[in-house]
């Protein structure tokens, strides 16, 4: 009978108690609302919709119909990702072995050669790729506008962001795994196989997802390294602002979204141990 | 029994310090060894050093009379219990288990099996009298190879015989049919037995299993390391490393971070274990208890040096220096001078003891342990003193008496208030005399 109250006064405390909390996650649920939740329905609406008079809208599904009959459109979409795929593997390639190797550092060298990695995104990219640029123009201009150039451009600009998932994941594991694998007569090999790769997938697939997507979309790397090539990038700008046609480039853009979706999809269905998380203890 | 590893004169130097001086043991086949020292003496290199963990400064390891520096880790019919377990988190527990078996079956360690058969074969040949049996030998070597190469061979060849056999039967006969339909059956019951990766499959699952039962694990096969206890993932580790049927097992503090009754328990096992796996143990600790429990040998080690070598009774009962008998048990420690043979002086009292040969007065230090003394009235022997402090210690109570040289611990189940003046006795075999070091 008395303990009613009691009961409702504690949990009232418990209550107070959870609120600093949840106060810390209001700032990233307002920029999240603002600003890719109501942009994200914005171009959903504009790609469906068109606009018959004053504030009239009719739904249509016309805008994607026309980009997939625009074979040109469509080669320039196939163009984008495929270089952007080359451009992951490459930094896949390339990423690997070297945070592989940083692991095995002292940890001062770690820091210096992880600060090295990061170095070049102090300056900004806009810079860079016209520092590109200007050594192709002074080696061999004809590269320029060639997928050589594109690809190298990329592969120089997001490398940092396929080495830096990788390392954080393969530094975290404990090194006594690796004498327990060749105490168990595991040579370097298997050892490689069997422990280290699987252990690092989470770290691969984040830093492939890292890469892919800005490479797939970026601008400025196709303007200043490809010589105006169209990619998709840019033919999404153009819509926009060129032609002031907002509900067409909404659509190239939902289409790339959802090609990307599923390909970061079945990506992820490789890390066949995502539900063991990395052991707390140390 | 059979000498299996030595160390001869083995150091280590991680740059500036030193953390072996110069290690000599000996170790037998199936013998418990303890290496038992306090942190920081070098015991835990030394198991690395024979696990191939850790090249050793200067030194040899031998196993069987080889020298073993040269061969890697994986390559070495050592396995090892990690202290901290070093289960694989991507691993459930039966895959944890036969990761060991998974490791051996692959092409390299084919090759690995022909080159020893091979070296075997060597040694036989070159012994043998007459070249008759050398070629005897000699085909036995490649049958061997053969066999390792594709298991099958013999069913294969069996099979080939019996198509030879079909092939051959008259066409035009009445039975043609049935025979040839029995010949096809013989030929489908050869190949059921034929080595297919199911087969392999089963058999590694069966010795996973046998494995996990031998640590009461059974039911656990699918359970994730992370949702064991400390205890269940030391037993996964164990299992782990015994799966792969080693010569020697080494046990890095492999019980420091589970409770005292789970501790003792799993002493208990791994005893029982190794009697009947019959497999060397060479395990770190330095919980004397725990080293006094298991150990046929105990090798107490302190600042990179061994101190001394024993059973554990021996150890416990004759010191051979006062590290060894301060670390090991409780103990009062005396100064005092041999006068001759069986004859021992402190605090100016002559007292008969069963020790020799040493110089005639010779300083000594005396050991006496707390549980050999015994307060009794006050008169009834040469020292006595007053009760100091009293404390319980369940068994026991520990009972400290001051006395006008020094202050006696003493573990006695009588209670003796405190303030209260006694005399503390001991018989001739209870005192304990040690070379001074």
């Amino acid at each position: 009978m008395f303990q009613g109250p009691l009961s409702i006064a504690k949990r009232e405390k418990r209550k107070i108690k959870a609120k600093p909390y949840t106060f810390l996650g209001i700032p990233y649920y307002v920029l999240l609302t603002s600003l890719i939740v109501i942009p994200l329905i914005l171009i959903i609406f504009y790609s469906i919709t068109i606009q018959e008079q004053g504030l009239y809208y009719k739904f249509t599904l016309d805008y994607f119909t026309q980009f997939f009959s625009e074979q040109e459109f469509v080669r320039v979409m196939a163009d984008s990702i495929i270089l952007a795929i080359i451009t992951t593997l490459i930094c896949l390639i390339i990423g690997y072995p070297l945070a592989y190797y940083i692991t095995k550092r002292r940890p001062i060298t770690q820091a210096i050669l992880i600060l090295l990695i990061t170095a070049p995104m102090w300056i900004n990219m806009l810079i860079r790729t016209v520092a590109w640029k200007q050594i192709f123009d002074m080696i061999n201009p004809s590269l320029l506008g060639s997928d050589f150039a594109i690809i190298l451009g990329m592969v120089y600009v997001f490398l940092p962001f396929m080495v830096l998932p990788i390392y954080t994941v393969l530094s975290k594991i404990d090194p006594l795994l690796y004498e327990a694998s060749a105490d168990l007569g595991g040579s370097n090999m298997k050892t490689f196989r069997k422990v280290t790769l699987p252990l690092s997938i989470s770290g691969v697939l984040s830093g492939i997802t890292m890469v892919l997507l800005p490479a797939a979309t970026t601008m400025v790397i196709p303007r200043y390294l490809g010589q105006n090539r169209v990619l998709i990038g840019t033919l999404i700008e153009r819509k926009f602002y060129d032609s002031g046609n907002w509900g067409y480039g909404a659509a190239i853009a939902i289409v790339l979204s959802l090609i990307i979706m599923i390909m970061v999809f079945f990506t992820k269905k490789l890390d066949r141990n995502k539900e063991i998380e990395h052991d707390e203890k140390t | 029994m059979k000498k299996l590893i030595e160390l001869r004169n083995v150091t280590k130097a991680f740059g500036e310090n030193v953390v072996l001086k110069g290690i000599n043991l000996e170790i037998y086949e199936n013998e418990f060894v303890t290496l038992l020292g306090p942190s920081g003496c070098g015991k835990t290199t030394t198991l690395r050093i024979i696990g191939g963990f850790v090249d050793p400064s200067s030194g040899e390891v031998l196993l069987n009379e080889k020298n073993i520096l040269d061969i890697p880790a994986h390559k070495r019919p050592t396995n090892t219990v990690f202290q901290r377990y070093a289960l694989f988190p991507h691993l459930d527990v039966f895959e944890n288990v036969a990761f060991g078996l998974r490791m051996h079956s692959n092409k390299v360690n084919i090759q690995m099996q022909i080159n020893k058969l091979k070296e075997d074969y060597q040694l036989k040949i070159e012994h043998a009298q007459d070249s008759k049996t050398k070629k005897l030998l000699k085909d036995e070597l490649n049958n061997e190879i053969e066999l390792i190469k594709d298991p099958n061979i013999h069913l294969k060849l069996k099979i080939k015989t019996i198509k030879e056999k079909i092939q051959a039967l008259d066409k035009t006969s009445a039975d043609y049919k049935t025979l040839k339909e029995n010949y096809q059956k013989e030929i489908k019951t050869i190949k059921a037995d034929f080595e297919t990766p199911k087969v392999r499959e089963q058999r590694l699952t069966d010795k996973v299993m046998k494995y996990l039962a031998m640590v009461n694990l059974q039911g656990y096969e699918r359970r994730s390391v992370h949702k064991l206890s400390g205890g269940q993932q030391q037993r996964v580790a164990i299992a782990r490393a015994l799966i792969n049927e080693p010569k020697v097992l080494l046990l890095d503090e492999p019980l420091a971070a589970l409770d005292l009754k789970l501790r003792q328990e799993m002493q208990y096992e791994l005893k029982e274990i190794q009697r009947n796996a019959g497999i060397t143990f060479i395990f770190v600790t330095h919980d004397q208890e725990e080293a006094l429990t298991m150990s046929d040998k105990i090798v107490v080690m302190n600042d990179g040096e061994i101190q001394q070598v024993g059973k554990p009774e021996d150890i416990y009962n004759e010191p051979i220096n006062t590290f060894v008998a301060k670390f090991i048990g409780e103990s009062n420690i005396i100064e005092g001078i041999m006068i001759d043979d069986y004859i021992v002086e402190f605090d100016g009292v002559k007292y008969p003891c069963v020790d020799y040969g040493f110089k005639r007065n010779q300083d000594v230090d005396i050991v006496l342990r707390p549980e050999d003394l015994d307060i009794v009235p006050l008169g009834t022997s040469p020292i006595s003193g007053v009760v100091d402090s009293v404390a319980f210690k369940g068994v026991h109570y520990e009972i400290d008496v001051k006395t006008k040289d020094r202050i006696y611990t003493i573990h006695t189940t009588d209670y003796q208030p405190e303030g209260k003046e006694v005399s503390v006795s001991f018989e001739k075999e209870d005192i304990h005399v040690m070379e001074k070091w």
